[in-house]
């Protein structure tokens, strides 16, 4: 460790240009970190395991309300398996970190669906899987359903289909992992 | 091929024999009966339902233990502009049934759960969605619309997109209610095939046209 930055010392007052200086201080860096894994330590910065986690434990809320729902079933289930993800689908909104809204979302339904929503703990993103639950779809013009579920709830992925297959789904899933790490912070 | 063709006269047969018993059986009480498309249906006044059900059910020739479904029917231009209507199924005898009765907006239909008690719910929705009223049963209030819903939404009178729409009010922290505004223009479906000879040029037609 010392002798590492003795040596950064020694180049930086040889050189001095601003160049020159960033490869000098990935060096020692390199030099830093080489000397850790020899003594068997891995560092990180503490957002990035934070978001590690996150993304590697995504559970759903399971909010089937139509034929999507039927879909998202075929997602969690052996052939696409959503476990490998780590999303295991939850009963509760105290236990979940992402609501899917499969299906289509009824006037009746939109205040239960806010405060199962209001109930899940932060950090908490939402899913809108299908023509319905994205902007009422087949019902758009119908006296009882709400037109799109981003009325009631933020929504941060939206996936087409009518219904959606089981695949598209799983990368919608992929897409909001890549809006987690992209976006992700320590604070709430 | 003769095999279902003969089926289909030895059911129809069927049909006409109940047609005919249930004329010897209800008497002044059946107003129509016709058969069509394979199916029965009787015509009957809104006051003696319950009576006509339960000779349907009862019966040693009918045996209709089944009730499938109660639903409405709305003819605006009709004085009484409602039907509604019962479906009956014999799975002794294997025949079904519909039983017609036609009422307005006022007049009250009798309820059929001294009859069959899955009449309960049918009953609640037919009210829900036409407001026809049932007198007589217990506990005749909205099933499937919402909460505080005004209106019948499958009369005809009634506009397809409704009075109200729903939004999450980030101020007050609740969803709210409010007159419903359409983002955008209803859309209209005129149904015809453009393999079939529709009756209209397609967007962007006519410059083919233009280069004949």
């Amino acid at each position: 460790m010392s002798n590492a930055m003795q040596t950064t010392q020694q180049n930086s007052s040889q050189t001095g240009t601003g160049a020159t200086l960033g490869s000098d201080q990935d060096a020692f860096f390199k030099d830093i970190s080489d000397e850790l894994a020899d003594k068997g330590v891995v560092i990180s910065s503490l957002d990035k395991l934070a978001n590690w986690a996150r993304t590697g434990s995504l559970w759903p809320m399971t909010f089937g309300l139509a034929c999507c729902g039927v879909e998202m079933i075929h997602a969690y289930m052996a052939r696409y398996d959503l476990d490998r993800f780590g999303s295991m689908p939850r009963a509760s909104p105290r236990q979940s970190d992402v609501m899917i809204v499969a299906g289509t979302l009824t006037n009746k339904m939109a205040p239960a669906l806010r405060k199962l929503y209001d109930q899940m703990a932060e950090p908490r993103y939402v899913i809108s899987m299908g023509s319905c639950a994205n902007g009422g779809g087949y019902y758009h013009y119908s006296y009882s359903v709400v037109r799109g579920c981003d009325r009631i709830v933020p929504v941060d992925i939206y996936i087409p289909g009518c219904p959606p297959t089981a695949e598209a789904l799983v990368y919608g899933l992929l897409q909001l992992q890549k809006k987690i790490r992209r976006t992700g912070t320590i604070a709430r | 091929m003769t095999d279902s063709k003969a089926i289909l006269r030895e059911q129809e047969q069927g049909l006409r024999d109940l047609a005919d018993h249930l004329a010897a059986g209800l008497g002044a009480d059946l107003l129509d009966a016709k058969i069509a498309l394979g199916e029965l249906t009787i015509r009957v006044p809104a006051e003696r339902i319950v009576k006509v059900l339960s000779f349907l059910r009862d019966d040693g020739n009918c045996q209709f233990a089944e009730l499938i479904d109660i639903t409405g029917l709305d003819w605006p231009e009709r004085a009484k502009r409602f039907d509604v209507v019962y479906h009956l199924l014999s799975l002794k005898l294997n025949q079904r049934v519909r039983i017609k009765v036609e009422t307005d907006e006022e007049t009250p239909v009798p309820s059929a759960i001294s009859v069959y008690s899955a009449a309960n719910w049918f009953e609640r929705e037919t009210w829900d969605m036409y407001g026809v009223m049932f007198s007589g049963h217990p506990d005749l209030r909205r099933i499937l619309s919402d909460y505080g819903f005004e209106g019948h939404p499958l009369r005809k009178d009634f506009p397809l997109t409704g009075y109200i729409e729903v939004r999450y009010d980030e101020s007050q922290k609740r969803v709210v209610y409010e007159p419903v505004q359409l983002q955008q223009e209803f859309r209209r479906f005129d149904f015809m095939s453009p393999w079939e000879g529709a009756k209209y040029v397609l967007p962007g037609d006519e410059k083919a046209e233009g280069q004949k």
